[in-house]
């Protein structure tokens, strides 16, 4: 006879622990089943010492086990201590291979044969059984691995753990741990920010960077996995490294074969999709309840009180509210119409298009780092040029968005559903419009942080950003009257395509005849000409080509690549014709700037053979130039060395416009035929330094000056982070004594910034202790006349350029 | 977009068609030097005054007064360099005038004299403000041909790379030579202890290092037998320190020509208002 209980535990993790606790704790005949031959699996695997974290912070933990936050040795001793002393029952080794039956009888079979009987399933297996493999070439070398369990047990090899959440940079960090392992430990994120790992896992990785200890390697991916190394994909080409051993932390799947032959049903056909839950954690098949990691929640303390909660909810609980219950309804306080905390959260769930493939249980962790607010008509949700790179998310009601800032009555709805203020999480501009309600409105705020997470999290959320932003990228490039309604069906079937630096979209003499739109980077346009390449133009973000091929088939004569890593957009050629036919002001639009890039085709192709020296030296400038950062600049300062007499005054007056710290270093760069590029902040149109700024203390301002404000903590993330080493960690100096006194009786160290021994010696005696900040150029925004070291600079070696004013075919004049 | 949020100012600024200070808006204050020049050139021969043009007719105090006004906003030109304060202004539009201006403040200067020189507090101020235009005028040449000459030598390196390339060869020497013989190595101690800055007024303006320990050095390791391989690499760090310090003697060099001018220029023309001072407090005391 099979055994029978009331309830059958499915895996002993913290949270199958928790409801098996729990269980004994109400006297509810229950019975752990754990595959393994010790409790809880996953933790147990945590390399050797790990500390486990106990976020988030401000959740209340509501079990019969404690947990807080400590080494994993420890959290387990406790674990185990306390099943034993709650007299939970256990059974080792018993792993689950079919649930079959109904509610109220369930057979569950175990490997071997043995047969058990339970009213209801709780199934808290995890994901980690399902790690995600590499797919590069060479997945199936020996030396990768999925997990680190002793970061001890190597030494004198080059490690490279690829993936950057928390399980990758645990792992990272106890590698590199004990310089006398000797091990060259690197680890590679994809991206240049950090957004799924914990802050405090963040902080750590840096300060090893830092040291010395761990190369982080930003915008990375793996390439190729060959014997003894690693190709990689940086953003600016290809690398290959020594690589002895890999570490994959690539994150897992739910083992949703496993899970759907139980008859449970999950949210969509995308790899990353969870189980469809009820609020009770009930899936499709009653009876059988899903928490955990495989629920979508990953986090400790949330299985744990899931754990508690399902056991009270089996036990008749009906009125049970989770734990972050209080929090929640002093968020949605503030709104009309007296809803309770999950009516809110299925409005906003249901509402809010790119939210609605979230489990209930998500939204609410998302709504803890969000805000919501309520707006009457008319009322300004933000103004035009203030700062912000929050996105928000219209839940009821419907916003206008003021295109014309001379007229407020010309006005661009956005309806309920959709996303506006999302410019802000790519390059951190400042708002380009002013919105307002245009009814009663409910939205919600979502941080940079909080967006950019949903959107690493949830593929859906990340689709359907990308589908809106497209959209209105199109709209806002062609204007001519164009609407949503036109362009639905082109941007339906619009493809994003990550370009590596140096990639070729567009080929000389191509086929191609799509069109493109350029989202992040930016690209070059090349030709050969009587055997040298030669360059034609330099195109931002914001630019579209292929219009050439699009407009009449007319084969491409110019090669275009990718300058730098970038994000470019493909629609279909044909669609984009049907575009143009239906919509003559859209064809007169592309047709003015197709002719004018012929003009320029036909201009070159025409100098080149007159003159192939000039052009190929123009084109070798313009090459330094990209390379230098000039690529993703909006405002470079570049100095003309057939000019500069060296004497510094740039450098001093910069230091004298601000508090006495200069954030040039006139000297320091690269040089190629007399143009200098020296230390100084390029303004990049997508900043590197933005990408982890915990305060959000970086902006941009109205003239598109990247500046940091005041609320910096010194935290150093930007300076780690700039590619071109602009920004300095220093601290505020005292105040100097003025120009007369210095004139007249030589008070002071003069104009510029003060030697470090003056610096020092004087807080030192006025008492002054400040803390290091990061200071960098911030275009001398809000100082009448703009950049101090143009206006300094005395014989006008100082020069500022945008690069596509600068980097055309116009330059070719100053053949020098 | 890169295109987007620019306001007009923005582009104005970022107008990368730059003139140097002296082309400024196409030569505006050669232009207006020029005019100045001919205006004071056209009147001196056309006004009459008897018995002969001096500084004390009415031409002659219109032309001193034209002049003392320059040259004291002349001299302003250092105040402005160092006060950062804000407003459209371009220390390249001042550079651009006070060259063009201080060369027209000869033809005024000298008019103003009526050609009347002797040994006196007046003359003394003329010769001293002939000085500082000469100076000037040395300052602007070296001015415009020197920088391209400075960014070739330094083919990138910053001052403390130099400085730190110096360090880093030193290192090697003192490691290599540790195989030499007393002579040879007494040599090579010498040449460590040679500071590179510490270089005296002529030298440092010439270019020429005659006492230059490390040519001496190199010039020894030359000549003996090169079959032997540590005198081998004792020599060719030699030559390698050598053609570093060439480097850096070659930019202190180029940066002394280009700041030397200055020394006089500006002492000079303290002296000159002092002078100027003089001269006016004198030919209104004994009027």
């Amino acid at each position: 006879m099979p055994d029978k209980y009331r309830v059958a535990i499915v895996g002993s993790g913290p949270a199958g622990l928790s409801a098996a606790g729990h269980a004994a704790a109400l006297g509810m005949s229950h019975v752990l089943l754990e595959k393994t031959d010790h409790l809880s699996d996953t933790i147990y695997k945590y390399q050797k010492g790990k500390h486990v974290m106990a976020t988030p912070s401000n959740l209340v933990l509501r079990s019969d086990l404690d947990f807080d936050a400590g080494k994993r040795e420890f959290i387990l001793d406790t674990w185990d201590d306390q099943i034993e002393s709650n007299k939970v029952e256990v059974r080792l080794n018993s792993e689950v291979v079919a649930i079959t039956g109904e509610t109220g009888k369930f057979t569950i079979e175990l490997k071997g044969g043995e047969k058990i009987e339970a009213e209801a399933v709780i199934m808290a297996i995890g994901t980690q059984g399902n790690p995600n493999k590499l797919r590069t070439p060479g997945a199936d070398m020996e030396h990768i691995q999925y997990q680190l369990d002793d970061p001890g047990e190597y030494y004198d090899e080059h490690i490279t753990v690829i993936g950057s959440g928390d399980a990758g940079i645990e792992n990272a960090l106890g590698l590199a741990a004990d310089p006398a392992q000797r091990n060259v430990v690197s680890i590679l994120n994809r991206r240049a920010e950090f957004a799924r790992a914990k802050a405090a896992n963040v902080k750590l990785l840096e300060e090893a960077e830092s040291e010395g200890r761990i190369a982080v390697r930003r915008e990375t991916s793996p390439a190729e996995v060959r014997e003894g190394e690693l190709v990689l994909d940086t953003r600016d080409g290809q690398e290959t490294i020594p690589c002895h051993r890999i570490i994959a932390r690539t994150g897992s799947q739910p083992p949703r074969a496993f899970v759907e032959e139980a008859g449970i049903e999950f949210t969509s056909e995308d790899r990353g999709a969870f189980p469809q839950l009820s609020p009770s954690f009930e899936t499709t098949k009653n009876g059988i309840h899903v928490i955990g990691a495989l629920a979508g929640y990953p986090l400790i303390k949330h299985c744990m009180n899931q754990g508690y909660d399902v056991i009270e909810f089996l036990n008749g609980n009906s009125d049970l509210k989770p734990a972050d219950e209080p929090i929640l309804a002093e968020k949605f306080a503030a709104l009309p119409g007296k809803r309770t905390v999950d009516e809110w959260l299925e409005i906003f769930r249901g509402n809010i298009t790119i939210l609605q493939e979230l489990s209930p249980l998500q939204m609410r962790e998302l709504m803890l780092d969000s805000d919501v607010y309520a707006y009457k008509s008319d009322e300004v949700i933000f103004e035009l040029d203030a700062p912000g790179s929050s996105m928000f998310g219209i839940a009821e009601g419907s916003v206008l968005v003021e295109v014309d800032p001379a007229n407020r009555n010309i006005t661009v709805p956005i309806e309920q559903g959709s996303i506006f203020g999302e410019v802000g999480l790519v390059s951190g501009r400042r708002r380009g419009s002013t919105v307002r309600a245009a009814e009663q409105t409910v939205v919600l705020e979502l941080s940079r942080n909080a967006a950019l997470k949903l959107m690493a999290t949830a593929p859906s959320a990340n689709r359907a950003v990308n589908a809106i932003t497209v959209e209105r990228q199109l709209l806002q490039m062609f204007r001519s009257g164009l609407t949503k309604e036109d362009v639905a069906e082109i941007v339906a079937d619009a493809e994003v395509i990550e370009t590596k630096a140096g990639e070729i979209v567009i080929e000389e003499g191509a086929e191609d005849t799509d069109l493109y739109v350029i989202r992040r980077g930016s690209m070059v346009v090349e030709k050969t000409v009587g055997g040298v390449p030669v360059f034609l133009n330099y195109m931002p973000a914001g630019s579209y080509f292929g219009e050439m091929a699009v407009l009449d088939g007319w084969t491409p004569k110019a090669r275009v690549k990718a300058a730098i890593k970038s994000e470019v957009v493909r629609f279909k050629g044909e669609k984009f014709q049907q575009l143009m036919a239906s919509n003559p002001e859209l064809k007169d639009r592309v047709t003015g700037d197709w002719s004018n890039r012929r003009d320029l085709d036909l201009e070159v192709s025409d100098r080149t053979h007159a003159s192939v020296d000039d052009v190929a030296h123009f084109s070798e400038t313009a090459r330094f130039l990209i390379d230098n950062g000039v690529g993703e600049a909006t405002d470079v300062l570049l100095i003309d060395e057939t000019l500069c007499v060296g004497c510094d005054n740039c450098e001093k007056a910069c230091a004298d416009s601000h508090e006495g710290l200069s954030r040039l270093d006139r000297e320091a760069g690269r040089s190629y035929a007399h143009l200098h590029v020296p230390t100084s902040c390029r303004h990049c149109e997508h900043p590197h330094c933005m990408a982890d700024c915990p305060p959000n203390a970086i902006k941009r301002g109205a003239d598109s000056e990247v500046y940091i404000d005041e609320t910096c903590i010194g935290c150093g993330n930007c300076q780690r982070n700039c590619p071109y080493g602009v920004i300095r960690m220093e601290t505020e100096p005292p105040k100097k004594p003025g120009l007369l006194s210095w004139l007249m009786f030589g008070s002071g160290p003069g104009p510029g910034e003060a030697s470090y021994g003056w610096r020092s010696k004087t807080a030192a005696k006025k008492g002054i202790e400040n803390p290091k900040t990061a200071i960098k150029c911030d275009m001398c925004s809000g100082i009448e006349g703009g950049p101090a070291c143009v206006r300094a600079c005395p014989t006008g070696a100082a020069i500022r350029v945008s690069p596509e004013r600068f980097l055309t075919i116009a330059k070719m004049e100053r053949a020098d | 977009m890169a295109t987007l949020n620019q306001t007009k100012a923005g582009d104005e600024r970022r107008n990368a068609d730059h003139e140097s200070f002296m082309s400024y808006k196409r030569m505006r204050w050669l232009k207006i030097a020029l005019l100045l020049s001919m205006a004071c050139l056209v009147s001196y021969f056309l006004v009459d005054v008897e018995p002969r043009h001096n500084g004390g007719s009415w031409y002659g105090y219109t032309l001193g007064t034209i002049g003392a006004g320059l040259i004291v906003w002349l001299s302003l030109l250092g105040v402005r360099k160092r006060k950062m304060s804000s407003g459209s202004w371009s220390l390249k539009a001042w550079t651009s005038a006070h060259v063009y201006l201080g060369l027209a403040l000869l033809v005024v200067g000298t008019l103003h004299t009526g050609f009347q020189l002797g040994w006196n507090v007046h003359t003394l101020a003329y010769a001293l403000m002939l000085l500082v235009i000469f100076s000037g005028i040395y300052g602007i040449t070296v001015y415009t041909s020197l920088p391209a000459a400075l960014s070739n030598n330094r083919q990138e390196m910053t001052r403390g790379q130099m400085v730190a390339e110096l360090a880093g060869i030193e290192r090697e020497l003192e490691t290599a030579g540790q195989p030499l013989e007393r002579e040879e190595a007494d040599l090579l101690i010498g040449v460590l202890g040679t500071d590179v800055f510490a270089a005296g007024f002529w030298e440092r303006l010439s270019g020429n290092y005659p006492s230059c320990k490390t040519k001496h050095a190199l010039d020894y390791f030359s000549d003996v037998s090169s079959s032997d391989a540590d005198l081998e690499k004792v020599r060719r760090l030699l030559g390698r320190r050598k053609a570093q310090l060439d480097q850096i003697r070659k930019q202190m060099r180029l940066k002394a020509l280009l700041e030397v001018w200055l020394f006089f220029h500006i002492p000079l023309t303290i002296a000159l208002i002092a002078a100027l001072a003089a001269h006016i407090i004198s030919v209104f005391y004994y009027w």
